[in-house]
Order: C-alpha cells, then sequence, then structure tokens
C-alpha cells in the first residue's frame, strides 16, 4: 500500500473530448492498424507454425481439389484440349483464387459473434474482426501462389510483362472479399441462418465463375457468354487468365462481355457490393454489442 | 482484500474536491433497448413474412443521467440488479451507443468490464499481453517494451510461452489482472473486477487500487460491495430504474442503497387477515413516523407495530402478545398487553381496535419476524405465527440478534507492577 500519498505529483491535466460510442473504425486509424495487422498475423502464425503439419494442410485443400477436378475435367468431360493451351494450370489457379474467396468470407461470417466477448466488453473497432480473417486468408493465399508460381513454371508458361498487372486482379479480388465479409459477419449478426445461405451461394458461385470451364465453351452462345461476365469474380478470374497465362485464345474480360459496355454490369454490382457492406457494417457498428 | 474488517484506509488521499479538473461529464444520458416480444433471427422468417408486424419491448436503461467526476477521484456507482449501472459503464466505456445525451472524457480511458477478455486461448501468454495490450490503445512498440514487466508481475516468467488454454484459473487471473496495470491509463473503469480471485490476490488488487488512488488516477467503480465503496471512494451515486436517486458521500449512498435494496426484497407480510373464534385479525405491520407500511428499519430507529382487529363477541379482558423471533425462530422478546373493560375500553362485538406499540430497536442489522397472538378469558383465542416480517439494516458493528449497550474500558500497565 502507498503510503506517500501527499508526493504524488499531480496528473497533467488533459482535455474533455466527446466519447462518440462504438462505431466500425472507433479509436483512431492508428490502433485500427495496428489491431488489424496484429490480430492477422498473430492468427496466422497460430495455424502456420502452430503445427508441424500446418500450412501444408491449407496446401493440401486446394491441391487435392484440383487433383480431383483434373481428372474429371480431362478425363471424363474432356475440356480443355485445343481450347486451352494450359487447362491444369488455368484450374489450379482458378481453384486456389477460389479457394481465398470462399474460405475468407465463410470465416468472416461468423466472426462478429464468436468475437462476442471482445465486442461485448471491450472498446474495440468492430471493422477490425471480419477484415482481420480476410487477411489471414490473404497471406495464405500468398503463401500458396508461391506454389502456383511453380506449377506455371513447370507447365512451360513463360513470365511476360502482363504478369505485373496480376496484383491489379488480386486487389479487386481482395476488395470484393473484405466488402462481402463486411455485409456478411454484420448481416449474421441478426439472421443466423446468414452462414448457410452463404455456403450454397458461394458453392453457386464457383460455378457461375469461368474456373472449372473456359468461358470460350459457350461459343455459339453469346448471350450466355455475355450473362456470366455479369458476374464480377468472372471479370477478374476471366482477366487473370489472359494477364497470368496470356493464351492467345482466351478472351480478355471485354470481349467475353461484348465490349466495355458488357462491363458494366459487372461494375455496378461490384461497386454496390463495396457501398452496401460499407455502408450496412457501418450502420450495424454501433448496436453489435447489443444485439448479441 | 478482506471487506468486512478492512480498516479506512489511513492513507486515503483527498477528496479532490470540486475545483479540480473535470476527467468524466456526462450529460443527461438517456439510453433503452428495444427487446422484441418475438426474436425473428432467421432471413427464412423475414423473406416468409415480410411485412410481420415486429413488435418491441421498451427497456429504459438510463433515463436523463448528469453527473461530473473530477480528476483524481474515485468514485463509486451502486445499484440494484438492472438499475442501469452496467450500461452507464458500458456507454462510458464506447461499448454501446446513447440514444441522447454527452458524454465527456479528459484522457485515455481503459475500461475492465471483466478480466480476461479477448483472452485467445491458442495463444501464448507472451501474445495476450501484446493482443490484449494493443486493445487497450497502446501501440505494439510500447507493448513489446513492458510485456516482460507485465509477466513478471504475474509471476508467470516460467509460463511465458506457454499456451493460456493450459493455465489454470489462478494464473489467468494473475495475467488478466496484470494486463489491466499496465494500461496505464488516465481514467479507469471497472466493474466488479474485486470479486474474483483468492485471498491473496484480493490482498494485491487493494494493494493496486490504492497505488492507483495515491497516483491521482480517476477511477470508477460499479459494485454491490458497500464495503468497497466505502473504503475506497471518495464520492459515490446510487442509481435506481436508471436514474440517479443520489450522489454523495460514500456511507449515505450504501446506506441508501441498502434500504432500497430490502425494501424491494421483503414484500408484503405473510398475513391475508386471521380469523378465529371471536376475533378477527384485519393487520399487523410494522411503519414509520408517518405511517406508512415499513418492511425495512434503520438500526437508529425505534420500531412501531401496529395490530387492527376487529371483535366478533363481547369479551372482558384482552390480551395481546407479541414474539419477536430470528431468521431461524429463536424467540427473543416478547411482550403483552392486557386490554380490560376496567380500564375504560369498550371491547364489545363489532368493535375494532387499534393497537400500536413503540420499542425500542436493539436489534442487529437481519430478519426478524413477529408473532402475535390474541386470548381472552371468555374464550377468543388467535395466533398466528410469522404475522409479518422485517429488516434491519445499518449498524455493521454488532454481530448476533441483540445490540446492547456497552461501557469497555481498557487499562494497560506493566506486567511487572501488576504482579
Amino acid at each position: 500500500m502507498s503510503t506517500d500519498v501527499q508526493a504524488a505529483p499531480a496528473p497533467p491535466v488533459a482535455e474533455l473530448r466527446e466519447v462518440q460510442g462504438p462505431s466500425a473504425l472507433g479509436g483512431g486509424w492508428r490502433r485500427f492498424y495496428d489491431l488489424l495487422m496484429l490480430i492477422s498475423v498473430t492468427e496466422f502464425k497460430r495455424v502456420y507454425f502452430g503445427t508441424v503439419l500446418g500450412y501444408l494442410w491449407s496446401l493440401i485443400r486446394p491441391l487435392m481439389l484440383f487433383g480431383v477436378l483434373l481428372f474429371v475435367f480431362t478425363q471424363v468431360f474432356r475440356v480443355g484440349g485445343k481450347e486451352v493451351e494450359h487447362y491444369p494450370v488455368m484450374l489450379l489457379l482458378g481453384i486456389v483464387l477460389y479457394t481465398f474467396f470462399q474460405e475468407s468470407t465463410s470465416n468472416a461470417v461468423t466472426s462478429v459473434v464468436a468475437q462476442e466477448g471482445v465486442v461485448r466488453k471491450t472498446q474495440f473497432p468492430r471493422l477490425v474482426i471480419p477484415l482481420a480473417t480476410v487477411l489471414t486468408s490473404i497471406f495464405n493465399l500468398l503463401l500458396n501462389l508461391v506454389v502456383v508460381l511453380v506449377f506455371v513454371l513447370a507447365f512451360g508458361v513463360s513470365p511476360t510483362w502482363t504478369w505485373f498487372l496480376f496484383p491489379l486482379a488480386l486487389a479487386f479480388l481482395f476488395v470484393l472479399a473484405g466488402a462481402i465479409a463486411m455485409a456478411l459477419s454484420a448481416l449474421y449478426v441478426r439472421f443466423r441462418d446468414t452462414a448457410i445461405i452463404w455456403t450454397v451461394v458461394s458453392q453457386v458461385l464457383l460455378y457461375l465463375t469461368p474456373i472449372l470451364y473456359p468461358i470460350t465453351i459457350f461459343k455459339e452462345d453469346t448471350t450466355l457468354r455475355h450473362l456470366l461476365m455479369v458476374n464480377p469474380l468472372a471479370v477478374i478470374f476471366e482477366q487473370v487468365r489472359v494477364w497470368v497465362l496470356h493464351e492467345p485464345q482466351a478472351p480478355t474480360a471485354v470481349e467475353a462481355a461484348g465490349g466495355w459496355l458488357g462491363l458494366l454490369p459487372a461494375a455496378v454490382i461490384f461497386f454496390g457490393v463495396i457501398v452496401y457492406g460499407a455502408w450496412f457494417f457501418n450502420r450495424e457498428a454501433p448496436r453489435i454489442a447489443e444485439a448479441l | 482484500m478482506s471487506v468486512e474488517n478492512a480498516p479506512i484506509a489511513p492513507t486515503t488521499p483527498a477528496n479532490p474536491g470540486p475545483d479540480a479538473p473535470v476527467a468524466i461529464r456526462v450529460e443527461d444520458l438517456h439510453k433503452s433497448f428495444r427487446i422484441p416480444t418475438q426474436r425473428v433471427d432467421s432471413l427464412k422468417e423475414r423473406a416468409v413474412h415480410p411485412f410481420a408486424k415486429r413488435e418491441y419491448r421498451e427497456l429504459r436503461a438510463l433515463d436523463g443521467v448528469s453527473f461530473e467526476i473530477r480528476q483524481g477521484e474515485f468514485f463509486g456507482i451502486v445499484g440494484r440488479n438492472g438499475s442501469g449501472k452496467s450500461t452507464l459503464l458500458k456507454l462510458l466505456a464506447s461499448i454501446y451507443r446513447a440514444d441522447a445525451g454527452r458524454i465527456q472524457i479528459a484522457g485515455r480511458l481503459a475500461p475492465f468490464i471483466e478480466l480476461g477478455v479477448g483472452f485467445n486461448q491458442e495463444l501464448t501468454a507472451r501474445e495476450n499481453v501484446v493482443l490484449n495490450g494493443v486493445m487497450m490503445g497502446l501501440t505494439p512498440k510500447e507493448v513489446r517494451e513492458r510485456q516482460d514487466a507485465v509477466i513478471d508481475f504475474a509471476e508467470l516468467h516460467d509460463f511465458a510461452d506457454l499456451k493460456i488454454k493450459n493455465f489454470s484459473s489462478g494464473m489467468l487471473v494473475r495475467l488478466a489482472f496484470s494486463v489491466m496495470l499496465q494500461a496505464d491509463a488516465d481514467v479507469l473503469l471497472i466493474d466488479e473486477v474485486l470479486a474474483v480471485g483468492d485471498a491473496a490476490f484480493q490482498q494485491k488488487c487493494a494493494d493496486a487500487f490504492h497505488q492507483m488512488k495515491a497516483e491521482g488516477k480517476t477511477i470508477v467503480l460499479v459494485t454491490h460491495d458497500m464495503a468497497a465503496v466505502e473504503q475506497y471512494c471518495h464520492r459515490a451515486m446510487l442509481l435506481a430504474d436508471g436514474e440517479i436517486q443520489f450522489l454523495g458521500t460514500p456511507a449515505e449512498a450504501g446506506h441508501k442503497y441498502l434500504k432500497l435494496n430490502f425494501d424491494a426484497g421483503v414484500g408484503e407480510a405473510g398475513l391475508g387477515g386471521a380469523e378465529s373464534d371471536g376475533v378477527k385479525l384485519l393487520s399487523c405491520r410494522l411503519e414509520d413516523e408517518t405511517g406508512e407500511l415499513a418492511m425495512t428499519v434503520d438500526s437508529r430507529e425505534e420500531l412501531r407495530i401496529k395490530v387492527e382487529m376487529e371483535l366478533q363477541c363481547d369479551a372482558e379482558a384482552l390480551h395481546v402478545g407479541f414474539t419477536f423471533a430470528s431468521a431461524d425462530d429463536l424467540g427473543i422478546f416478547e411482550f403483552g398487553e392486557m386490554l380490560t373493560r376496567e380500564a375504560g375500553l369498550d371491547l364489545s362485538a363489532g368493535k375494532r381496535v387499534t393497537l400500536t406499540a413503540t420499542i425500542e430497536n436493539r436489534f442487529v442489522a437481519g430478519r426478524y419476524f413477529v408473532h402475535c397472538g390474541i386470548h381472552s378469558p371468555s374464550g377468543i383465542a388467535l395466533y398466528v405465527h410469522k404475522a409479518t416480517t422485517f429488516v434491519v439494516f445499518g449498524g455493521r458493528d454488532t454481530r448476533g440478534v441483540m445490540s446492547l449497550d456497552r461501557q469497555v474500558v481498557v487499562e494497560i500497565e506493566d506486567a511487572e507492577d501488576a504482579r
């Protein structure tokens, strides 16, 4: 017990400032960034260095899927062939990217509710929670892409300058995943069947995106092709194929959509999802602690 | 922290007084919760019944609360469950958003609503220290500089790199408390964290609080523990139903809190009009000075017991007796009164008799029961077990059932001389 009370210096007088209540960002950008990085990095480390096979497991999953699909689509359905020079590489790259999208968004759905203690008992910028799960998946993806690179080179794809555009496509994918993560995690607080619905939706999206099949499979039916390009993921994946695998047969996203105007719906959906995700999360953030 | 007999800290820093700068200012704060009468928590429900009316019940947790806390003040917030004190704390801590009103806080605030919140079971003690430090607003660099000190304070040096899921609960509590101290905030909000851990840990808590108090930090403590409030706080606020019931000295706040608590806890005494041959007991109850029903009595106030009965046959004489019994039904005091026609009382059938007795209150704090008996030689006989009950509160310096006057003389002399 301290006895020299009189000697204690008076604390400096601090300015009174307004308390705004909880919010998506709450507590300033600096703290937001620190928390986001710290949480995603520790989570990443925990998964990949915590167990001996940690990283291998997360790689084995897309690779297994890749192996099975490669067999089914090249031996059973005979997709690829002349139309796609590097079908296996296209498939692998597509699966790795889509695994990221699916993993990050479905992990994010329950993230805010799973962190109930933190949300209800501490002052915590709510947005950190879903974004940290996405960021953890991004780290995971970047590691997986190194393995993909080995395959790409092994299958005889030579590097070109368009590879430098690949990060741009990744950026679009990350932003989309982040926005969906925000919307879903806030939605799940109110509606618990969001998780089930999203599992189904993300499964459907896999087939609506030219991953297992090249978009050129619809040779005659250009309407269907244009329709597929309404999906922003399809645009991103198609463009990745052009930039990374630079196949002469592969149409660019613009070509596949039938001109720049054809990309408009995808762009509207893309930005719509971002705006909705940000708006909805921001609207819900102050009340999340009460709704839990 | 031995709450019962802990002496009032002799080194309590003086109340910073009304001239000190304001640390927390709350103006006309309102908060209510909407509680759906029928919870719809699936999108399916919403899709199937898109226009179904959703009904809410409005729960007013805080209703126009305003107060100021000075820098360096140790401020207690007390209230019964559901009085809104935790809501107030969560509003101050930016966990809830207020419906209306203003909160201003000077300096950095660290809320401790619960020890060890945000600990990740899968991480090591060291990683958790860093994570929690950043959550409390330190930069990662600052936390890394302090982490060894934190772990040493928690006496967990040998376990720093062990995942905390393998920790005992005692180790977890030590770690959590030590993390809390590192926050180094200007304003601390503390909710009942004192109530955990063993005696040694509670002593550590107590020491830490005295230390913080001595350092002139502003501390807001929310608790049920009146002894803690009286021991630490400069001022205390009593909340009831979302409003400030009292704001002032801790002793007075504690006193009012106890009264509020027992008033609501006791309820109506178990007498629904007892009837027997020749007499009907209408009521038997304790009253305060104004004649209002009293369920609780301050140990400093006298007891006033009032009995109403209706005679259904003529009687020459009537004896009304009371037995006061302790909570374990031990009779501790009996007295009676003989009413006679000789004394000029008209004890005829149909008369209503009211008897009021004022009794010196020597009861120690606790619950008591009153048994009431009415007899007459002409055959009236009525005995009501536990006709009423009351709670005496206050006067913590005595135990047992009766508080008797005492005079204590102490003499000290050398052992040599005494022989």
